[in-house]
């Protein structure tokens, strides 16, 4: 800066921080720790041990941990867009749901004429009399296609939902409440049969994906270590996003809109690259829920389920990455338990842990840990004179 | 050199005097000339040629009615301190967020030099164009580190894909290092920017300004919730900016303006009462009156 090299000749040296690695050693450790148990450790245990043995992994829990997986995919985008940029949106149970239909499309077709009234068209279009495949049922054949839509359709509806409301400045609770509207919106279209989504009923019944069958314990293990893998990639990306000087424009918008804007930023750009890439990430987590659950229905798309994805999120902690993860585990599992248990309190017990996670944990369990870990560390005489001065690789951890 | 050289450096200037006199030959009558073409505006260029970097003229502002600028000139020399002072409601910050593209004025021009025409700017444009701004309260990333909170603010591109892939470089490491210095939180670079004193935040906030490396700086109540000894120093920091940049402050401490006015303006409705050096405007009668007198 011109203004100040003149007048102060001779700064001291700064050390200034330097560029903050993607994972810590020990992140890594335990990124690789995970990889290895979706990968290695999950199958041996549910395909070669003895289903007698107590190491065994039954096809339950890899069907309720493969779901799990999914939704923590969606934990995982709702923190990027709510956590670290602030926009709290009750509609990703939407763009889940559109990546799911794509793929429930697709597993529609690769059916063939093994329905129940043996023809080429999926059942619900020969129960409604239809003679031809409607326009949208189109690229429903092609697997790379789908692939490609799975990612371009919810990433399509957001662009274009968000360049609209970001454009208006639109914020806050009317953001949430457009959000939530939208995917209300979108359940009652689908609901009705004329859009040709099978309706109420939806899409089950899936026989086959690239012609291999869907119903063996192979397949099962297939599509878990497939969806473990993408939300082990997904976190890395996250990861890279947030610590890129992008993620801390994400986080300056979240705090102070105004000064992002008189620092020369546009947030629209920022907020609707964020917003599309959560939904992609949604989009792809419903692809990777349809096939492994057999089912996919508007019932995806009531308000009520996206307002789950922002609990999970809320639970697990904001502004963390790991956080969301955890919290989609840990309240699934409670209400897969639970409904087994108390099918009539879980309702009670989500509401009470939502408001108990308000009250006392703004941060989520990841915020509790930190606490936790920095009280631990104040203990140790050391550690807690060199408040100011915490090491990088200290902080680095506490935010991982 | 060897003699071979020397021959082909020889060699290579004939053939340049040849190629010189040819282009000479080639030339107009007007006797090789180029063309005239005046002062030109080069796009996203401040023009001061005509001495006035910011320039106000018949500007209206009403919200629901009430006339928040009613009328108001104003223009600052490149260069120039300029402190602006009036009572509460006077239209102080209105004026800011006219400037900066926050509000639209019902009538007037705004100019940026004498070629930019600010009211087709908006915020973020009217930022990368120059023009910096320090917010009444202050306004840092709270949940960023102080040296965070500078890296965000320094001048270079504001695209997502740049910004996804940017590294500081060894040039705007030094700057950061500086504009640190300048405003004594090299210690605490490392800690949130919510952790700082009130004088603190104001004093990144101002960093961050610095960083912007604007040619104009607009300062509401820079000052507001500072120690003395904070105070004396941000007047040493402006008097030192003063010359390479311009500014406008708006304050309320009469210590602080004396220490650093040379012309003071008092606006009052939205309007500039009087315009002169502090004693000037605080012997006017009709200042005392709205404003210093009570």
């Amino acid at each position: 800066m011109q203004a100040t090299t003149s007048s102060t000749p001779a700064v001291p040296a700064v050390q200034l921080p330097g560029r903050r690695p993607l994972l810590t050693r020990k992140g890594w450790g335990a990124f690789c720790a995970a990889l290895l148990a979706v990968c290695a450790l999950a199958p041996v245990l549910n395909l070669w041990v003895p289903p007698d043995s107590a190491f065994h992994l039954s096809d339950y829990a890899v069907a309720l941990l493969g779901k799990i997986m999914c939704y923590a995919i969606c934990a995982l985008a709702m923190d990027l867009i709510w956590g670290y940029t602030g926009i709290l949106s009750l509609g990703h149970g939407l763009f889940f749901a559109l990546g799911g239909y794509v793929m429930g499309m697709y597993l529609m077709r690769q059916i063939g004429t093994e329905g129940n009234y043996g023809s080429d068209l999926p059942d619900f279009m020969v129960f409604l009399d239809w003679k031809e495949l409607p326009w949208h049922w189109m690229l429903s054949d092609s697997f790379a296609a789908t692939l490609i839509l799975i990612v371009a359709v919810p990433g399509l509806l957001a662009f274009v939902f968000g360049w609209f409301a970001f454009r208006s400045r639109i914020k806050g609770v009317y953001f949430a409440i457009i959000t939530q509207a939208l995917t209300y919106a979108a359940m009652l279209l689908f609901f009705r049969n004329e859009t040709g989504f099978g309706g109420n009923n939806g899409f089950t019944d899936f026989k086959r994906i690239l012609g291999q069958p869907l119903a063996t314990q192979e397949m099962r293990m297939l599509l878990f270590v497939l969806t473990g893998c993408t939300l082990l990639g997904f976190f890395l990306l996250a990861r890279w996003l947030v610590r890129s000087k992008f993620g801390r424009v994400l986080q300056a918008i979240r705090d102070a809109e105004s000064r992002v804007m008189f620092s020369g930023y546009s947030p629209l750009p920022y907020k609707l690259t964020i917003w599309v890439i959560s939904a992609m990430m949604c989009g792809v987590a419903g692809a990777l829920y349809v096939p492994q659950v057999g089912i996919i229905n508007p019932g995806e798309m009531s308000p009520a389920a996206s307002i789950e994805i922002a609990v999970w999120a809320a639970v697990g902690g904001r502004g963390t990455l790991i956080g969301p993860i955890a919290g989609a585990f840990l309240v699934n599992g409670a209400k897969s338990w639970l409904t087994v248990v108390a099918p009539e309190f879980w309702l009670y017990f989500l509401g009470a842990l939502f408001i108990a996670v308000t009250l006392f944990l703004p941060q989520g369990i990841a915020g509790l840990a930190r606490k936790l870990r920095r009280s631990g560390g104040d203990a140790r005489p050391l550690a807690g004179a060199q408040a100011e001065g915490r090491s990088p690789a200290a902080k680095e951890e506490t935010r991982a | 050199m060897t003699p071979e050289l020397m021959k082909a450096g020889t060699a290579r200037f004939e053939r340049h005097l040849e190629r010189e006199a040819q282009r000479r030959a080639a030339l107009t009558e007007s006797g090789g000339r180029s063309a005239g073409y005046a002062r030109h505006a080069v796009a996203g260029e401040v023009d001061v040629t005509h001495g006035r970097i910011l320039y106000l003229e018949d500007v209206h502002v009403s919200f629901d009615g009430f006339k928040a600028i009613n009328g108001l000139n104003l223009d600052i020399a490149p260069g120039e301190l300029r402190c602006i002072i009036g009572p509460n409601g006077a239209g102080k910050t209105t004026m800011m967020d006219i400037i900066t593209g926050k509000t639209r004025p019902d009538k007037g021009t705004v100019f940026f030099g004498s070629t930019i025409d600010l009211l087709r700017h908006n915020e973020p444009g009217i930022a990368q164009l120059g023009i910096g701004r320090k917010f009444q309260k202050p306004t840092v990333f709270e949940q960023l580190s102080v040296f965070e909170n500078l890296e965000l603010a320094l001048k270079t591109h504001k695209g997502v894909k740049h910004s996804m892939f940017f590294q500081l470089d060894s040039a705007q490491s030094d700057r950061l290092a500086e504009v640190l210095h300048t405003i004594h939180l090299a210690g605490s670079m490392r800690r949130m920017a919510g952790e700082l004193s009130h004088g603190q935040k104001q004093w990144l906030e101002i960093g961050m300004l610095l960083m912007q490396d604007p040619k104009l700086l607009l300062l509401d109540e820079p000052v507001a919730g500072m120690t003395d000894e904070e105070t004396a120093r941000t007047a040493e920091l402006f008097l030192r900016l003063k010359g390479r940049h311009s500014l406008m402050v708006v304050e309320h401490d009469m210590h602080f303006i004396r220490a650093i006015s040379e012309k003071v303006t008092v606006l009052c409705d939205g309007a500039v009462l009087a315009e002169g050096t502090l004693d000037d405007v605080q012997a006017d009668e009709r200042v005392i009156e709205v404003y210093l007198g009570r």
